[in-house]
């Protein structure tokens, strides 16, 4: 059987169940109704198992933060990234939502109010509204997640979660809605088809001015500018959280096809799945060899971030590269993060997990990586969105951070930050009983 | 009686604990300890930088034995333990005042 007469067969089922539930029509007038309902469903579909997918990686980032990370700081890395998801969740409810999405009519923002949710028996329209609503938000989660890796080890808990609220209520949403709430930058031809500038740049922007502003950990630098490497306490964590960001990224950036009604659609949702896992493939590759003839030895840690630089990198078109272009921009990725992750190591910028390099340098590869296998979109476009959306997002965050500073203070004492934010903030140590642990003998 | 210290490299422990089994060594303490000697520590390199690791781990054994078997013991346990390789570790030989078994309450050489 042809997928063709797979698909008729499915109308016609499912038209018949409409049939038997809304009395009596014609099968004439019940086929085109059934075909939309099909679309509704296929297309709300793609927006919860994308959802989830994109919700998992929540996961994903908590595992990768847990493994590098020190031993004396897992516990809090844990608590601050499900605290994040949860207060995206709650802020992007509250007025995140249609902030980003309703009235924006290419303006600058939209509307901050909560969010309603239709009767099912009054959802129209392409997708049910929920499902919409579920799968922005867990994008917006996303930026969050970025945030918390770079300043790990000496923030403060309280201060970076109020950063978070107004980041995922307010500056997620605003310079969203310029492009994907068809605001200002929508209007001028501006591309980001997942998100390598809108989530990935946007998270990465946040994260550079909180470590500019917060410093390096205690010990990274010496005096004389020598770089002293910290090395995090799981490369097992570490690599599990990365293969379940790889895992959702399928969700993220497959499920920004926005519609599984049609085989057209469907066909787009594969192909954006093969180019999404080259690109990460690449990272790695290139990772690992790099890492090998640079530094004459392989570092797990460059090889993970690799996989993800591969994928941010690809997030803004992950549809119109062919195999060999996913391949290269993916590639490209994994050669950021070996340059970079030293680059902001000469700078004395202390991102613990590499965030910056592989969201922010990255994400804005991707971007600007878009005019080559999209011939819809200009290279001035791009670069206009880059530089607007980041110096809106880098002056709104260095302001919050600045007066979180000021009035409660973002940073833990250093015989604080010696001891671990477990102890101190948290009060369990993620492993009393083995290596240094309290409760070791 | 002597206490015999060795300090040697992980790895060869088995070999040495089989050694002295097969010299008639009924009982020995184990303890992972961390130092350095002429070998000194190596470099590793994390995310693009170098770090150094200035103590090694290493396995220091106590064996107490009579006087007569030490010297006996010291050459099993570095013949067992020699990779001829730097850091292979030390033997010091310390002399021993006084033993007893807890269980039994017995002395000197029948607590051994």
């Amino acid at each position: 059987m042809t997928l063709n007469s797979k698909l008729g067969y499915l109308t016609l089922a499912a038209g018949g169940g409409l049939l038997a539930l809304t009395g009596p029509a014609s099968a004439q007038d019940a086929a085109p109704a059934a075909a939309a309902d099909t679309a509704f469903v296929f297309n709300t579909l793609l927006f919860l198992i994308g959802g989830f997918l994109v919700m998992w990686m929540a996961a994903g980032f908590a595992m990768l933060e847990a493994g590098l990370v020190r031993a004396k700081n897992v516990s809090m890395q844990c608590t601050k990234n499900i605290a994040l998801y949860s207060i995206a969740g709650l802020m992007y409810w509250v007025i995140g939502y249609n902030l980003m999405y309703s009235g924006v009519d290419g303006g600058w923002m939209g509307t901050p109010v909560p969010v309603s949710i239709p009767d099912p028996s009054q959802d129209t329209g392409d997708y049910a509204a929920a499902s919409d609503w579920f799968f922005q938000m867990v994008f917006c989660a996303t930026t969050a997640s970025i945030v918390s890796g770079t300043l790990a080890e000496r923030i403060k808990l309280w201060p970076f979660l109020i950063f978070t609220a107004v980041l995922t209520g307010v500056i997620y949403p605003i310079q969203g809605s310029w492009e994907w709430g068809a605001g200002w930058l929508d209007g001028l031809g501006f591309s980001d088809f997942a998100g390598s500038t809108l989530v990935h740049s946007t998270g990465g922007w946040a994260a550079l001015m909180g470590a500019l502003i917060l410093g390096a950990r205690h010990g990274k630098y010496g005096k004389g500018g020598e770089v002293h490497a910290i090395p995090g306490s799981s490369m097992p964590l570490a690599t599990l959280g990365t293969f379940i960001l790889w895992l959702g990224w399928f969700g993220f950036n497959g499920a920004s096809q926005l519609a599984l009604g049609s085989m057209a659609d469907a066909s787009a949702v594969s192909r954006i799945f093969v180019n999404t896992n080259l690109a990460a493939a690449a990272g790695v590759v290139v990772a690992l060899i790099l890492s090998q003839i640079v530094y004459k030895k392989v570092d797990i840690t460059f090889i993970l971030n690799g996989a993800l630089a591969g994928l941010v990198s690809i997030t803004a078109e992950p549809l119109t590269p062919s195999p060999i272009w996913a391949i290269v921009i993916g590639g490209i990725g994994g050669v950021i993060v070996v340059f970079a992750v030293p680059m902001l190591d000469k700078l004395k910028i202390d991102d613990v997990v590499g965030a910056i390099p592989v969201h922010l340098i990255a994400g804005i590869w991707g971007t600007i990586a878009v005019p080559i296998t999209n011939p819809d979109v200009t290279f001035g476009a791009q670069i206009i969105g880059i530089v607007a959306i980041g110096i809106f997002v880098s002056v709104a965050s260095a302001v919050l951070w600045f007066i979180l500073k000021a009035t409660m203070g973002i940073r833990v004492s250093p015989e604080e930050e010696m001891s671990g934010l477990d102890q101190v903030e948290i009060g369990i140590e993620a492993y009393p009983e083995f290596g240094r642990g309290g409760q070791t003998l | 009686m002597k206490l015999i210290i060795a300090v040697i490299k992980p790895f060869k422990l088995e070999e040495v604990r089989e050694a002295l089994s097969a010299i008639g060594i009924q009982g020995l303490t184990v303890t992972e300890v961390k130092g350095y000697g002429r070998q000194k520590g190596h470099t590793e390199i994390y995310r693009g930088a170098e770090y150094t690791v200035n103590f090694l781990p290493k396995i220091k054994l106590e064996i107490a034995v009579e006087a007569g078997l030490a010297d006996k013991v010291v050459e099993t346990v570095a013949d067992a333990a020699r990779t001829d390789q730097i850091g292979d570790g030390k033997i010091f030989v310390v002399p021993l005042e006084r033993a007893l078994r807890i269980r039994t309450g017995e002395t000197d050489a029948a607590a051994l």
